[in-house]
């Protein structure tokens, strides 16, 4: 009696341990809200500063108190895009590739090389990027310089690929054995089965890494400071223009502003976190779906 | 061994014993002594004025009360011309300009330049181009200039870059080069020095600024109105995107805090930390 009574108590304790671990990280969003919530909001509640201007307006000059961020917007909304067309479809493939096609040595060789790519810092990917791919595109571009919605999305476009490809890998192998044996006793080749069977089976797992790559994309931010130009104002209107995005707005400003200044590069941050937010609610919905099924 | 042969030796450790000890109190007290004048700093200093010196003045401060735990010290960035009103009025115990002073401001104030700030102008090293006027650097940030032939180089475009908001370097460029909140819109905005640089390494038709004490060789820093960019003629004032830092104080107010602490800024280390957020040491 005594002894599981012990017992007992010791695994209450533990328990209550990792209640308070779990409590870290809900007190940390909570606060981080909260946070960027109260100070991004204030400029607005004490109408310092106009929210439609600061959505609406294309020049952000701190000087002359001129704060528009919304050829931000769609520079983030362009370079997450682009970065999604060009690095969805590679990673996919390579997913395929390491699950299906790929002998047991080179498919651990590219999964490897995956896992590395998603431990490199996002500071070399910005150095890369601007040591080799600004110089690049500098090539090929109509303007003078390189700094480009371009160059933003091929880092980009790198930078999503361990995400994508590891979680499309997951729900690729999941996929019960006998879909691909009755694809292929109806007479289907492999690369029709992976098309027509594989794939549509894994449909929702691909989507959630899909997802999570766009969080990504959309919320890097050391790597793009590097290579995207920055500038104080313009809508991109072609690939080789340069943007700034939501992110390195905050970053590049934050360590030297205050008062207004200061309050809008916290709204910038609030809106980027309903973007964000979006995106997960969009991740829960899609795996509750996957569950439903 | 005799008895009084003991006795002797005994007596001669008892002394020397005594001696030491009497040698260790006497020490002892000469290392007090020294304590309570060092100590004796001891107030509160309120320093106030150019923001471009805050960094530094920060810093040193922070050192200065690290030293002097008696001493309070603040410093509030409110600008060049309020740092000299203040310390003409006494409710800044020294102030701080980031210009030369007017000759009406000068009054009854003791100067004191503490260090200077100098930017160079950097192309390309493949870039012809080699001598710029003030006026032209100007017109290029403003977008007025965008190609170098119409500054004798070749028929190129110019790539402008520039500095994040909020920085000290491009405040005191805009400053000193007078296009203030005129820059033009799609100039190429980098983060830091190093940055900056790396841009305009890459980039044969960039132009680009730097704190004087950072340019390195993938770059060249131009001359200015046909003056070198060089440590030198910052501190003779021929070289024209540089200015000095000041510290201003009214001689017949002045506490002793503030005089050690002036002093201290002055002295290696606080030198040392003059350049270590960017500034030339005097």
């Amino acid at each position: 009696m005594q002894a599981i009574k012990r017992k007992k108590q010791k695994e209450k304790i533990i328990e209550g341990f990792f209640l308070i671990c779990a409590f870290v990280a809900v007190v940390s969003v909570l606060a981080i809200t909260v946070f960027v919530f109260y100070n991004g909001l204030k400029p607005f509640v004490s109408n310092s500063y106009p929210l439609w201007d600061f959505l609406t307006g294309v020049e952000w000059r701190p000087g002359s108190n001129m704060y528009g961020i919304f050829y931000m917007i769609v520079g983030s909304i362009f370079a997450t895009f682009g970065a999604i067309l060009i690095g969805v479809p590679v990673a996919i493939l390579t997913a395929v590739y390491i699950s299906e096609l790929a002998g047991s040595r080179i498919g651990k060789i590219i999964r490897f090389a995956v896992e590395l790519l998603a431990g490199i810092p996002s500071v070399l990917y910005g150095v890369f990027g601007l040591g080799i791919i600004v110089p690049y595109v500098l090539k090929i571009s109509p303007n003078a310089q390189g700094e480009s919605l371009l160059a933003t999305i091929m880092v980009l476009a790198i930078m999503i690929l361990p995400t994508v490809v590891s979680i499309s890998e997951t729900s690729i192998s999941v996929v019960p054995k006998e879909y691909r044996e009755g694809s292929y006793a109806l007479g289907a080749s492999k690369i029709q089965t992976i098309f027509k069977v594989v794939l549509p089976a894994a449909r929702s797992g691909i989507m959630t890494g899909v997802i999570l790559g766009i969080g990504r994309a959309i919320g890097e931010t050391m790597a793009v400071m590097l290579v995207c130009g920055n500038p104080i104002a313009g809508i991109p209107t072609s690939l080789f223009d340069q943007i700034r995005p939501l992110t390195t707005n905050i970053a590049l400003e934050m360590g030297y502003a205050s008062g207004v200044h200061q309050e809008l590069l916290y709204s910038t941050g609030v809106v980027l976190f309903i973007f964000i937010m979006i995106i997960n609610l969009a991740v829960n919905k899609l795996v509750k779906a996957k569950v439903g099924s | 061994m005799s008895k009084s042969l003991k006795k002797i030796l005994v007596s001669l450790l008892v002394g020397a014993t005594v001696l030491t000890l009497a040698g260790c109190g006497s020490s002892g007290t000469t290392t007090s002594t020294t304590e309570t004048t060092k100590t004796a700093i001891s107030g509160e200093i309120n320093g106030g004025g150019s923001t471009s010196v805050q960094k530094v003045i920060d810093a040193a401060g922070s050192e200065f009360t690290a030293l002097n735990p008696d001493v309070k010290f603040t410093y509030s960035g409110t600008g060049s011309s309020d740092g000299i009103k203040g310390a003409t009025a006494g409710t800044y115990s020294f102030g701080c300009a980031s210009r030369d002073l007017k000759t009406e401001e000068q009054g009854s104030l003791t100067e004191l330049i503490f260090a200077y700030d100098g930017i160079a102008v950097v192309l390309n090293p493949a870039n012809t181009v080699k001598n710029l006027t003030t006026e032209q650097v100007g017109k290029i940030y403003m977008g007025e200039i965008t190609n170098w032939s119409e500054v004798g180089g070749a028929d190129a475009p110019i790539v402008v870059v520039s500095r994040e908001d909020g920085s000290g370097t491009r405040g005191a460029f805009e400053e000193l080069v007078k296009f203030e909140e005129k820059l033009k819109p799609d100039a190429t905005i980098k983060e830091g020095n190093g940055n900056v640089q790396t841009t305009v390494a890459g980039n044969a038709n960039a132009i680009g600024y730097v704190s004087l004490t950072f340019v390195d060789k993938t770059v060249a820093a131009i001359d200015i109105d046909g003056v070198k960019a060089t440590v030198d003629n910052v501190k003779n004032k021929t070289y024209k995107i540089s200015r000095p830092f000041l510290a201003v104080y009214d001689k017949a107010k002045v506490d002793d805090a503030t005089l050690a602490f002036l002093d201290f800024l002055m002295t290696t280390e606080g030198q040392a930390i003059v350049e270590e957020h960017g500034g030339i040491a005097v």
